[in-house]
Order: C-alpha cells, then structure tokens, then sequence
C-alpha cells in the first residue's frame, strides 16, 4: 500500500466520521435543545408542549405542599410577571422562598409543571440565567411604569 | 507572619518560573550547556517554594488563622479537621494553589528522574512546564491570592459547602487535577519535540508513562465525582452530562486517544504529527475545563464565586497555550518525517479508528457543552442542552468503539487477518450471547431494547479482553503450567490494557443496569410505615436528633427486609449546618455489590408529622465505580511496565552524542 492511498483511506475515515458526528449532532440538537424562559418572556412565547427551563425567584409565601404530601405549589416570579408551578418529589436541599429557581418541564393548563427543579449549590449564588432575567424585568418596568417607586431591590 | 512568608514563597516561585522557562531554551537553541543545566534546579525550587505557599496556606486553615480572608470564608474553628485540610483545596484560591502544587511537582519529576533525557529535549521539556508555571502563578497572585488578610479579624468563619464536606469530594480535587496537570507534560513533551523537530519511538516512550499517569488519576477524579453525586445529591444519578461533568470528560477522552495514538507512534513510528497534535489538545481540554469551572459562567458547585477578572485571565492563558502551541504546530510539523506504512485492517487501523471515534465522541461532548454558551454570548437566547442530547450523539459513537475495542488486540501489526481475529473470538461471541439471554430472561423483556445492547457490549468488552489475554497465554492449548509461566512474564504493559478493557465492561454493565432498570419510589411517610421498592420492603421505624461537630440532623432508622428476612438497617440523615444555613441530604444505602437499596430523607411535611423519602432500587450501580477504579488500576500496572521506568528508555539510535556539561 502506498503512502498516498493509505492517507485517502485515512482522509475518508475521517470525513465518514465527522459526517456521521455532524448529522447526530444536528439531529439531536433538533429535538432535544431546552430553552430558557423568564415568565415575562414566556407572555410572548408560544411554547406549545415543549420541553423547557422557567426560573425566576421562587415568590414569598407562595409554596404550598398538596394533601399528598410530595407534591408542590409555588409561583415562579421575576418582579413583573408570575407563573403557577407544581412539582411531584423532593426539592433541593436550598430551594426557599425568594431565592433563585430553574424549572424544566412543559406548560399544561395554563400551569407550568416541573419534572425538575435544578438544585443551586451555594446560597449566595444566583443562577446567572435568572440574574439576567431578574435585571431585563426590572428594566421593562423602569421604561413601562417610570413613576412607581421602587419596589425591586438592587443586588 | 505565615501567611506572608507563604506569599514571598509564591512570588518568589513567579521569578523561578520566569527563569525557568526562559534561560534553558536559550540554553537548547546555542548548546549551552550550563544555562540548559539551569533547568534542574529552577524546577525542583520552583516546587519547594510552591509547597512552602501551600504549607502556609494549609496551616492558616489547621489553626483556622481567621485573619486571612480564605480562612474566614471557607472554614469554622467546629470544622471537622479532615475538612480543614480538604478545605484548602474546597474553594477558587486554594483549588489553583493545588494545581501549580501539582504542576511543579510533574516538572520537578522530570527534572529529578528523567536523567536518561537527551539533555536539549529535558530543557526543553522543563522550559516549557515552567511557561505554565509563570501562567498560573500569575493568574493566583493577580486574580485570586489567597494570602489576603482581613483586618480586623472576625472571630469565626463562614464555614465551608456543606456539600463539600465529604470524605468522597475531599479527595476528588486532587485526583482530577492530578489528571488535568498530568496531561501537561503530554503537552511540554509536544512543544519541545515541536521545537526540536525531532519525534521517535523513543520519545513516545518518554510520553507515555505521564500520560497513563494523568489518565489514572483522571479516571479516579472522575469516578469519585460521579460517586459524589449519586450519594450526597440525594436524587440517585451518577452522571447528569453537567456541563461540569463534561468539561473533566473532554480531556479524559482526548488523553485515552492520546494513550493509544502513543502506541502507535512508540512501536511503529508512525502517527507521530497527529500524536502531537493530540497532545496539545489533551492539554488544551483541561485549560478549557479549568476555565469553564473556574470562571463562574457555568452554574455549578465548582463556581465558588463570580469574578469577570478571572475567567477573562484563564482565556487569556488558554488562548496563549492553545494558539501558541498549534501555530508552532503548523510551522513544525510538515517537517517531522513520517514513519511506517500500514493497512487499514492492521493493530494501526484499530488505533487509528479508536482515535477517530473517541475525537468524535469529544468533539459530540465539545458542541454539546459550549452551544449554549455560544448562543448566549451572541445573544441568541438561552438555551440548555441535557442528557438526551449526550446519549442521542454519544452512545452511537461508543458503540462501534467497544466493539472494536475488543477486536483490535487481536490484530498484528502492519497487516493483519480479520476473519481470523473474529474466529478466535469466538468463546467471546458465546458468551456475549449467553449474558444477553439471561439478561432478558431476568428482566422478562422490561426496559428499552438498548439496555440489551449495553448488556452485550459489557459482556463483549469483558470476555473479549479475557480471551485475547487467554490467546496470549495461549491458555488451555499448552499445558497450565507454561501458561502460567507466560502470563508472568507477559509485560506489565499487556496486564494493564486486559484490566482496563475488562473493567471498562463492567463499568458499561453498571451504567446499563441502573440507567434502564432502576426502581424509584416518592413518598410521604409516617414513622411506623413500610413502603416498598423492586421487592424490597422498607419500613421507617422512628426518626430522631443526632448532634455533629458542626452541624445538626435529622436521622430516620429504616428498616429493610426482602421475603421477611432482615436486609438492613439504614439511617439516612437530614443535616442542617448552622453557619451556612444550608441542608444537606446524606443519603444511607444498603450495597450487595449486585445493586443498591437507597434511602434518602426529605423535607418533613404534613405540618411535621411526615417526611418525603425517596427509595431506591439501583441494579449493578457499584460496578460502574468498580469498573472505574478496574480501569485506573489497568493504568497503574501498565505504568510498572519495565520499558517505562522514568529515565530508563534511551534512544537506541542517536544522530551526535550528546553533549555533556564540563564538570
């Protein structure tokens, strides 16, 4: 075997394998890409049935557990608008009222039912999602409503 | 005063670095012996005045000194003392003092043993680690000194993440930078070949025992990670295809492809230009990795703080190392001269396709992790991409990998006889099939149709590993004796790839068992209730107070009994940690080595009459870190292997005899 047929054997491999690398890749994106919504984006959004992420802070006094015992009421808020959420299982560990959330799951009746509640590891730490989420919501308010006084705290 | 003298010790170790990584290279280009001969010495006091930062660092934590700004915000004086010594490496400052701890200490080694080192390629090769040195020595002393003091002096600590206090994660760090670190001297190694325009066998064989090091330790970092996860998260996964996760299996997938391209370049001198090219990947990976943990944009327990300084410096570094490096690459590397010939069905082949599907797999993890950062830096929106991205892309590419896996060994080199590898075989293919059988006679047909198709790819990996070992010692064809004979004196090399390859089937068997057949039970549960889980049926007896040094908790007593026969008793805890204000959930779980029973504890709910436990069924779960230690192990051995003891290989061919300094 020569050395230059070895290396168009080596060069097809290769392009074999990025090609097939290429179309999983495109093909997986295609149907399993999350998307992340604040709840004044998602006024906007149709979200049909997908699968996405909702996170805000998680409103004051708003988490209620259901007679069953593991399953959870809250509202996802980020100052302007708030989305009903119910979750089945055990929350992490730091979910609290008032704090950072990001829920994955999809809309059903106008409720946002979560399969998941990410578990944020340090309390100090806010999901730079929902900061960005946090800070835009404050700024629509700031350009929609610029006579009310301030009602969302500064970092 | 400690603290300070750790801080003189850092900058000084900056200077030495700057030497180091300059005086040799001049050294190498001129023939110079004495300045090549600086090498040595900057790089074994590079490492002394690195562990003396460390020392001091590590003793303002013992003594909790809570004058110094780390201590305050990572440590308690009620600290348990094994996490006053994990904990200096538990946060941003004290985790990059371990990694220069652990760069210099790869540099000083070869300093130390490498005696056999052609001298310009030693001065090279320590010029260059020295570089990285200056790197990261900077990025501590100007983003994240850990030696800032805090004045006045508050009396006791913040405490370290709960979560982090444990045993499993006090050790994960240093593994996995360990294999993060390791993968340097691939890359110094690279460079100075680059530089010296001069690739062979015998480099190869210098190359390789660092980056079965590396690998070794990786694999250990990573399985103490994912074992990490599956106790202490409470939720029972063991891998999320976290973009945290990825970023430690990048490198690991790029060094084993480095790891067998290696081979290739040590027994037949040919692959050399892509060997180096890997290298410098390998290498680039774990910058990346560094990066994407320790520049707060990923959300993340390893994102202690957020810092744009910070993760700006690291790209910067990332960028001069990667850029650099491959720009000399593309300079250099049309010079190197290429080796041995082969045909695409050869032991070269398989290499070749083993690199090929494990790039592949990388670049799959590669798209998936950074798409989403790509599209929010562009402001396209927020998107995140989870584990049915990574199984959509990834299992189809493993899949042929650990079907040739197995069938390459079998190979000769240059050219070789597939039909005949795939008879000899055989007793595997039997085997393969028996496990499937029994696997689907177990489960009766539950789970997705792929969970048998792990189950054949473990069985396959396994049996085939041991049938090219059994071919090896051409067992039960001579008589027991002569086969013992040769299996002791097969290479350690041999030993070490046949325990690696079986472990990684069990491994895959683990992964297999737990993904498709697991049991999960949520309930609110009252004292004195059993609930039951895959056969199991487990009763909460009681739920009491239990004190620590520094936190307190809830611990549930359960109960676990099969057929009326008692299993277990488990007692799963609710910590509360007081400093921090945060909860953390020790899950208690009942192990046969076949499969877990898991048990952890919730919230109380039902205004404080009940608690949320969730239960869990995990078949074969423990192979999967069974497997993962069996791998590392395999590295390990193959790292004994005579031909690889530092300093030993010389090059069998040299052009000049090497110059040796006056003395």
């Amino acid at each position: 075997m020569t050395r230059k047929k070895r290396r168009l054997y080596m060069l097809g491999l290769a392009l074999l394998g990025l090609g097939t690398a290429t179309a999983l890749t495109l093909t997986a994106f295609e149907d399993n890409i999350v998307f992340f919504f604040s709840p004044t984006q998602l006024q906007t959004q149709d979200v049909g049935d997908r699968n996405f992420r909702l996170g805000g802070l998680v409103e004051e006094g708003s988490v209620k557990k259901l007679p069953d015992g593991v399953t959870t009421e809250f509202r996802v808020t980020d100052t302007v608008n708030t989305v009903a959420v119910t979750y089945r299982g055990q929350l992490p560990d730091l979910f609290r009222e008032g704090q950072g959330v990001v829920t994955e799951g999809r809309m059903a009746g106008g409720v946002f039912q979560a399969r998941e509640v990410l578990a944020k590891h340090d309390e100090n730490y806010m999901p730079p999602e929902v900061a960005d989420a946090l800070k835009e919501a404050e700024h629509f308010k700031a350009t929609t409503q610029p006579l009310k006084t301030e009602t969302v705290k500064k970092e | 005063m400690i603290p300070e003298l750790g801080h003189y010790a850092l900058v000084l170790a900056l200077f030495v670095a700057l030497v180091q990584s300059g005086v040799p290279l001049v050294g190498a280009a001129t023939g110079n012996a004495a300045w090549m001969g600086v090498a040595r010495p900057a790089a074994i006091a590079q490492l002394l005045l690195v562990l003396v930062a460390y020392g001091a660092l590590t003793w303002a934590h013992v003594v909790s000194d809570f004058s110094v700004s780390n201590v305050v915000a990572n440590s308690h004086s009620l600290k348990p003392m094994l996490y006053k010594v994990s904990g200096v490496w538990g946060n941003h400052e004290g985790s990059m003092m371990l990694w220069v701890v652990m760069l210099t200490a790869f540099g000083a080694a070869v300093a130390l043993f490498g005696r056999n080192l052609p001298p310009t390629l030693k001065a090279r090769v320590i010029a260059v680690q020295g570089m990285i040195g200056v790197g990261f020595l900077l990025f501590i002393l100007v983003t994240s000194n850990p030696f800032i003091r805090v004045i006045p002096a508050p009396l006791d600590g913040n405490d370290l993440n709960p979560l982090l206090q444990d045993p499993g994660l006090a050790f994960h760090p240093p593994f996995l930078y360990a294999g993060y670190v390791g993968f340097s001297m691939a890359f110094s190694f690279a460079v100075a070949a680059l530089i010296e325009g001069r690739v062979d066998p015998a480099w190869a064989r210098w190359v390789r025992p660092w980056t079965l090091a590396a690998w070794s330790t990786l694999t250990a970092g990573i399985a103490l990670g994912s074992w990490w996860a599956y106790y202490e998260l409470g939720w029972g996964g063991w891998w999320y295809w976290d973009p945290v996760e990825n970023a430690s299996f990048m490198p690991w997938l790029a060094g084993t492809a480095l790891l067998h391209s290696a081979i290739v370049v040590e027994k037949r001198d040919a692959l050399k230009t892509w060997t180096i090219l890997l290298a410098i990947l390998t290498f680039s990976l774990s910058l990346m990795g560094t990066f994407l943990v320790r520049s707060g944009i990923l959300t993340s327990v390893h994102a202690f703080a957020v810092d744009p300084a910070r993760g700006v410096f690291i790209l910067v570094l990332l960028g001069i190392a990667t850029g650099g490096s491959l720009l000399l690459y593309s300079l250099r590397a049309p010079t190197l001269k290429a080796g041995g010939l082969f045909a695409p069905i050869s032991r070269e082949g398989s290499l070749v396709l083993n690199n090929l599907l494990l790039s592949t797999a990388t670049a799959t993890v590669f798209i998936g992790t950074l798409y989403p950062l790509f599209l929010d830096v562009l402001n396209l929106g927020k998107v995140s991409v989870g584990p049915p991205f990574f199984n959509a892309t990834f299992i189809p590419v493993a899949i042929p990998m650990i079907i040739a896996m197995v069938v390459g060994p079998f190979l000769a080199w240059k050219r070789a006889d597939l039909t005949g590898a795939l008879t000899r075989l055989w007793s595997a293919a039997v085997a393969t099939t028996v496990c499937v059988a029994i696997a689907a006679y177990i489960t009766n047909g539950g789970g997705p149709l792929l969970a048998l198709v792990g189950v054949a790819l473990a069985a396959w990996a396994f049996f085939g590993s041991l049938a090219e070992f059994a071919e090896r010692i051409r067992l039960f064809r001579v008589p027991l004796k002569d086969s013992w004979n040769r299996a002791v004196n097969l290479p350690r090399s041999a030993w070490g790839m046949t325990i690696a390859h079986a472990f990684m089937g069990i491994a895959i068997a683990g992964m297999t068992g737990t993904s498709a057949w697991q049991s999960e039970v949520i309930e609110a549960m009252k004292p004195g209730q059993t609930a039951t889980v895959a056969g199991y049926s487990i009763s909460f007896d009681s739920i009491g107070v239990r004190q620590g040094p520094n936190f307190t908790a809830d611990e549930g007593v359960f109960t676990v009994t099969k057929d009326g026969k008692h299993i277990a008793t488990l007692t799963p805890e609710r910590r509360s940690y007081p400093v921090t204000r945060m909860t953390t959930t020790e899950a208690a779980i009942h192990t046969t080595w076949l499969s877990d029973v898991y048990v952890a504890l919730g919230d109380p709910t039902q205004n404080g009459t009940a608690w949320i436990v969730r239960l869990y069924h995990h078949p074969l779960v423990p192979w999967i870190w069974i497997g993962a230690m069996g791998m590392m192990a395999g590295g390990l051995v193959s790292l004994t292997d005579r031909r690889f003891r530092i300093g030993v290989p010389e090059r069998r061919r040299t052009p000049k005899p090497a110059m040796q300094p006056a003395e």
